[in-house]
């Protein structure tokens, strides 16, 4: 299966109330990449990435999604194929229990009801969250609310993994844990994220909008040691790659 | 309460269908009395009883919703003994008019189906009724309209709970408590219930929700549910014809005589 391809042609949004969100946005990300998309608050990533699976359709150009092009017809298709974990849990999460969430797209994928239970338990382990399988989910914790979130997601066995700022509310055990977990996942992954730091570890490639458009699109080793740029899109380097604050100081006083 | 529905007890294995069944043809003798008939309601209640009672459903929840929704039944019966003033009956030297009889044959049939259906809905969860709605026959738009709009009702409620707490944070000394800020504030909750509404059907689109409701658990139609569903329906319409009061009455009192 090497046509897991996400191809983005001059895409234009514009929100029904007027909002020009993403302005002119191309792309090729092929398969089994892992790229980032970073950028300010209100860039436009969430919005690109409900592209991606044919949850918003461009108002101009065009995005291909392996043999599909993205378009209402095609959207049944293009959501079988392509996960994606919402930056809010509490949109993804609609379902009494966390059993039947998590067991809600297995079954709509048709997989065979005598397998549907081992699944659900397997992926809740994966994402460490089996002792929460017969919990309301609306009585969750954030943290636990993310991890079942992914888990939703993971049931389906998707090719392209769509995540939105997947660390955000995870101690950090479980953001190490999840780190992990996706770099298991050898398929394409994009993750929308703020934390630079995971980036280091899980992407080769980062892409960093601004106000709709990108600004930049190359190796993340490269994109994160440029503090100018960085400083354009409200970001930061990470902190690995900053000095350490402590042996800084050191030095400084002795001399 | 769709959480009582995940316990297991015998009431909650039946088929989601014969006990919609069995609700359904309660209802409708529950509602065909006439408005004078009070005594022949009290045998029904039998049902209700059952379901809290076999399902294992805690009956002081059950009651408090009642109460809560009770005002609407009120609205309707209280006129009743105003306008309808002819006494029909008397209990020792007190005159019974027909209003009071009403008044409280509307209260009692409010609480039968009110309990009955939220005691199904205890035992069954509400995707369980909607499945089986749809599987015996009910076009599959309306089981799907019937299906979001409890979904959204949560959801209405949720947001609504969210912003007053928002709100009671930050207003201090009763400003910013009055009916003009209500105003705004339930036009925002609409517009945010409207967009909620849209998120959660975006994830469900998103995991491949076609308009069908699939339920883990296959649930037959077995030896157990015609059992189930004739015994019941024999006993309603027994209710129905005979009233079982008045028959128990003259009974006990010609065994004491
Ligand atoms: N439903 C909507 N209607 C109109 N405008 C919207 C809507 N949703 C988002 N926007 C606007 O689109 C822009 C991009 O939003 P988006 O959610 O994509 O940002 P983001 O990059 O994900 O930001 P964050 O890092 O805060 O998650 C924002 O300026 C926002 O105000
Ligand atoms: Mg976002």
């Amino acid at each position: 299966m090497s046509h897991h391809i996400i191809k983005a042609d001059e895409i234009h949004f514009t929100y029904p109330d007027g909002f020009h969100a993403l302005r002119g946005i191309s792309f090729l990300i092929t398969h089994g990449e892992s790229v980032a998309i970073v950028g300010a608050n209100g860039a436009g990533k969430s919005t690109l990435l409900l592209h991606l699976n044919g949850l918003l359709l461009p108002t101009q150009g065009g995005l291909r999604v392996g043999d599909y092009p993205v378009t209402k017809e095609t959207a049944h298709h293009i959501k079988r194929s392509v996960g994606m974990v919402f930056q809010n849990p509490d949109d993804q999460l609609f379902m009494p229990t966390v059993y039947d969430d998590v067991a809600f797209g297995p079954l709509n994928l048709g997989f065979p009801p005598e397998e549907i239970n081992g699944r659900v338990q397997q992926t809740l382990e994966t994402v460490g969250a089996a002792h929460l399988v017969n919990r309301p989910t609306h009585r969750l914790s954030g943290g636990e609310k993310r991890r079942v979130a992914i888990a939703t997601v993971l049931s389906m066995t998707p090719d392209i993994l769509i995540l939105d700022e997947p660390t955000s509310d995870l101690d950090p055990g479980a953001r190490r844990r999840l780190i992990e977990l996706l770099g298991t996942f050898h398929h394409t992954k994009i993750i929308a994220t703020h934390d630079l730091d995971m980036v280091l570890d899980l992407c080769e490639r980062t892409i960093i909008i601004n106000e709709g458009s990108i600004l930049a699109d190359g190796r993340s080793a490269e994109i994160l040691r440029d503090e100018a740029l960085l400083k354009k899109s409200s970001l930061e380097k990470p902190l690995r790659l900053q000095g350490c604050p402590v042996c800084g100081k050191k030095k400084k006083t002795r001399r | 309460m769709d959480l009582l529905s995940y316990r297991q007890t015998p009431v909650h294995r039946f088929d989601p269908r014969a006990k919609l069944i069995a609700t359904l043809i309660f209802l409708f003798c529950v509602v065909s009395f006439h408005k004078y008939q009070l005594s022949n309601l009290f045998p029904y209640f039998i049902f209700p009883v059952y379901l809290v009672s076999a399902g294992d459903i805690p009956a002081g929840y059950i009651m408090k919703k009642i109460i809560v929704v009770s005002p609407f039944a009120l609205m309707v019966a209280v006129f009743n003994p105003i306008f309808d003033t002819a006494v029909v009956s008397h209990v020792g030297h007190l005159g019974v008019t027909g209003g009071w009889i009403s008044f409280f044959s509307i209260m009692t049939r409010f609480a039968l189906t009110v309990g009955t259906a939220l005691a199904l809905i205890a035992c069954t969860g509400f995707y369980g009724i909607c499945n089986a709605l749809g599987r015996l026959g009910m076009p599959r738009v309306f089981v799907v309209q019937l299906l979001f709009l409890y979904r959204y009702l949560f959801v209405l409620v949720e947001e609504a709970a969210r912003m007053l707490r928002a709100r009671d944070l930050r207003s201090f000394e009763n400003r910013g408590r009055g009916l003009r800020v209500y105003g705004p504030l339930m036009g925002t909750l609409l517009l945010r219930s409207i967009d909620r509404a849209q998120k959660i059907h975006r994830a469900m689109v998103c995991r491949g929700f076609d308009g069908t409701i699939r339920i883990t658990g296959t649930h037959s139609f077995g030896m157990r549910e015609y059992v189930f569903l004739a015994l019941w329906t024999v006993m309603f319409i027994c209710f129905r014809l005979w009233n079982v009061s008045v028959l128990a009455g003259d009974f006990f009192v010609r065994l004491f005589s």
